[in-house]
């Protein structure tokens, strides 16, 4: 009772501050952070005793790049506000529904007790209109993380907001400002039909096809016969060289802490400062490539945890991951930071600058890439293909002076087993390959040194030091001509209960990717040790951005029984079935 | 009574802390695999053809709408083409209603019934058919569809079409078809022979103003064989076209 009263307060006080946002001239209701001075009492902490966080989901409209929609807001903005916590601390975040419709936030990245994960019909019971859930839980990290709705499409909406946990001892990153960069993508349209569009058309969004003209260029470029041989391989498997997103720029407007491009954000610095760059993809459906021209970074952070610190020009960051980066800008002038969409249809940015309302020029957006046959799996000779793309990039990383050492030794190749996954998959990797050394699809032949998963190194070990005792191997696999998505060629729907982990036990947990496009795949409630060569120093991430042909494993110790979400972190594919419950339980079959 | 409101408060305070241990110790939901929306029934609706035609003698508007109601791999589809002569007062029209099941990757089988009409001046000619076929993508792209039927009667006839759409830019798309029909006996009342019926090629230009709205302008060349084409005057037929692509 005494919080229906101080939900009524401080809706009206949001809506006082969203008339004054409106009368001061602003053009759209933006968490405060958006706003170019961004100072610690905009950011959101815990209050009294039992450390309490109050947050109320409820339906706003949000003004992008001048155009009006209809989104689903925290506490009255899009994204919700920066929850700052401390690790060791117990909280209370108290979150209240005012929707219509039921709702839920899951705490990406958290470890914490099941019940207080956040997916309806999964660790809870969803949190239904005029209610109010409250998740308790120690918080036993810290890092950079986010927080989003598990409910239906709500996310694509706007129903995120990021998440930061200062660490109780030293931080080991030093740094004189922070700035959290959430990336998203929004649409005007409704996000229901947008998934009916997608179910009904293979290729909606897609308005980067190859044409007949593309064809005659590449005809020119790698002769007739060349040019012919790839479309027809790709024809013959009745597949697209150009599926790259399901989701694009044809629908989306890409934003960077809840501003469209025209909407420049400004991140402040002064010569000389370490301005660290906290980046968050919440995005429902977009990867992304960032980069700020000008400015090398240094990554610190991934998934929330600390890793020995890698000099790059550019990252991709999949969907739900999170790169931690520290900037010194050498000089007193603006610089963009540019966040292109991993198909080249939009991108967000923003601008690092000495004072507010500066601009940098903003970067061409690349050409669209294409699909090759490695993505398909095809059994092709890539081998020498790829020894030359890496010894270039080792040259032209000599070349730049960079002290980092790149572990360029591939796994070989594993072919498929008999098992064809059914309707639900329109092709399998033949030859599924190692992939953690390559950057991704239409990155590292530009000259920039882009990071890989290779380049991930923790910067604490890991404290588990058994080798696996069991192996769990599970195929992302998808139909995109009827819009389909599984593991293992089967949608959720068709499964009989959870996959079955045992608590404590030590285990590897091997993905392959079916498909030809990416897939972030999200574990809940538990690390993924990345099993990328670093022994006892392989990083521990919650979001797995697996290439398409890529078999790639990860360590894991279930420490938290119950159960837990694995998922694709694209909302679509999720909502289509690559979706499953994994059940942590004792001996005895418990999970409490 | 100090006694009493300290037993209270001890009370309450016990259910308190009941009450925040079962925020953490509450049972999770039992495990259900109905909560996302794979399994969602979808409707959709496509005219693919709806159009004027420009040829020698009546010139027909004709139409090829199909659908289906149902989820992923098991569909209720309709099918229904057809043309009407406004100036002669004539119509010919098919209906197709079908169970679509999935059996690979790509193609879905199909079994139902048919219905035939011709109406023309006060003659009205109709016939039902019992349908086996196929709808789905071939390699290569190839959007391909064909049916064998059985009229009540017992004669047998087949169908089969296939197109392809050709990106010329992102919006500008080309169409070729082709379509054939073979009966395996006379039906002279329907101006059918035994043998390959007819061949249709056509080729139609597109701009997808939305990917659900596009008008189009095209030709189409047909030629009737064999015994079929003794029925008729004039065997082969050449038309210009033009008409709008819509579906929901």
């Amino acid at each position: 009772m005494n919080d229906d009263s101080n939900t009524i307060s401080r809706r009206t006080f949001l809506r006082y501050t969203a008339s004054m946002a409106a009368m001061a001239g602003l053009s759209t209701v933006l968490p405060t952070y958006a706003f170019a001075n961004l100072e610690d009492r905009d950011i959101l902490t815990p209050q009294g005793p039992d450390n309490v966080v109050d947050l109320t989901i409820g339906k706003m409209s949000k003004v992008i790049d001048g155009k009006e929609g209809e989104a689903i807001g925290i506490n009255g903005t899009v994204p919700g506000p920066i929850i700052r916590l401390k690790e060791g601390e117990d909280v209370l975040l108290r979150v209240k529904n005012e929707l219509d419709e039921e709702t839920s936030i899951h705490w990406h990245g958290i470890i914490l007790p099941f019940q207080m994960d956040g997916v309806p019909g999964v660790s809870f019971d969803g949190i239904a209109p005029d209610s109010t859930f409250e998740y308790r839980y120690p918080v036993k990290q810290n890092g950079t993380y986010w927080y989003h709705s598990h409910s239906g499409l709500q996310e694509q909406l706007g129903h995120y907001g990021p998440l930061i946990i200062d660490p109780a001892g030293e931080d080991p990153v030093e740094y004189d400002r922070d700035y959290p960069i959430v990336l998203s993508d929004w649409t005007f349209e409704n996000p229901y039909r947008v998934l009916a569009n997608l179910k009904k058309s293979e290729g909606y969004y897609n308005y980067q096809k190859r044409t007949l003209g593309e064809f005659f260029k590449d005809a020119k470029k790698k002769g007739m016969g060349n040019a012919l041989k790839d479309y027809l391989s790709f024809g013959k498997m009745g597949m697209s060289a150009t599926d790259l997103a399901d989701t694009t720029g044809a629908m989306y407007t890409y934003l960077l802490n809840g501003r469209g491009p025209q909407s420049n954000w400004n991140a402040l610095f002064k010569k000389g400062e370490k301005v660290r760059l906290r980046f968050i993809n919440a995005s429902a459906g977009s990867i992304f490539d960032v980069r700020i021209p000008g400015v090398k970074m240094t990554v610190v952070q991934a998934d929330g945890q600390n890793i020995k610190p890698v000099p790059i020009d550019e990252f991709r960051i999949g969907i739900a991951e999170t790169y931690d980066v520290i900037v010194e800008p050498d000089d007193n002038q603006a610089y963009t930071i540019f966040a292109e969409s991993l198909d080249r249809s939009g991108y967000a940015r923003g601008t690092l600058a000495p004072k507010e309302g500066m601009e940098a020029p903003v970067p061409e957006l690349r050409p669209r890439p294409t699909r090759s046959m490695k993505d398909m799996g095809m059994d092709m000779d890539m081998g020498d293909m790829d020894m030359k793309m890496d010894s270039g990039h080792n040259h032209m990383n000599m070349d730049g002076g960079a002290m980092k050492m790149k572990m360029d030794n591939p796994k070989p190749p594993v072919k498929h087993g008999p098992d064809g996954h059914g309707i639900g998959a329109a092709a399998i990797a033949q030859n599924q390959f190692d992939r953690l050394h390559e950057p991704g699809i239409g990155l590292g032949n530009d000259g920039r040194d882009v990071l890989v998963y290779n380049d991930l190194k923790s910067l604490n070990p890991n404290i588990d030091e058994r080798d696996a005792e069991r192996e769990v191997e599970l195929h992302l696999t998808g139909n995109m001509e009827r819009y389909m998505w599984s593991f293992d060629g089967k949608q959720f729907h068709e499964v009989e209960g959870p996959i079955d982990f045992k608590h404590n036990e030590r285990l590897r947990l091997t993905l392959v990717n079916d498909t030809m496009m990416e897939h972030p795949i999200h574990l809940h409630g538990m690390w993924m040790e990345l099993e990328n060569g670093n022994g006892q120093y392989n990083p521990r991430k919650h979001t797995l951005l697996v290439q398409p042909a890529q078999r790639i494993s990860a360590l894991i110790t279930p420490r938290d029984k119950g159960r837990w979400a694995f998922h694709c972190h694209i909302l679509y594919h999720m909502e289509m079935g690559m979706f499953r419950v994994v059940q942590v339980s004792d001996e005895n079959g418990s999970i409490y | 009574m100090r006694q009493l409101s300290k037993f209270l408060s001890a009370v309450f305070l016990m259910i308190l802390f009941m009450s925040n241990n079962t925020a953490v110790a509450q049972k999770a939901p039992e495990f259900s695999n109905d909560l996302l929306m794979d399994n969602k029934t979808y409707t959709y609706i496509i005219a693919d053809k709806l159009e004027y035609q420009s040829m020698p003698g009546p010139n027909p508007v004709m139409w090829e709408v199909q659908g289906y109601i149902g989820k992923d791999l098991h569909k209720f589809w309709f099918k229904s083409d057809g043309e009407i002569v406004t100036t002669h007062d004539e119509t010919e029209l098919e209906f197709q209603g079908l169970y679509s099941r999935a059996i690979s990757r790509y193609f879905d089988l199909q079994a139902g019934i048919r219905y035939d009409l011709i109406y023309e001046g006060n003659e009205n000619l109709s016939r039902g058919f019992a349908v086996i076929g196929f709808q789905g993508m071939a390699p290569y792209f190839f959007e391909v569809d064909g049916g064998l039927f059985i009229s009540e009667k017992g004669d047998i006839s087949a169908s089969f079409e296939a197109e392809y759409d050709l990106p010329i830019t992102q919006r500008l798309i080309g169409q070729p078809l082709i379509e054939t029909s073979v009966a395996f006996q006379d039906v002279p009342e329907y101006g059918i022979g035994s043998g390959i019926n007819d061949i249709e090629l056509g080729f139609r230009l597109r701009y997808e103003i939305e990917r659900e709205f596009a008008p189009y302008i095209g030709v189409n060349w047909e030629r009737k064989f064999g015994k079929t084409a003794d029925m008729y005057n004039d065997p082969s037929s050449l038309s210009l076209l033009g008409g709008l692509r819509m579906w929901f």
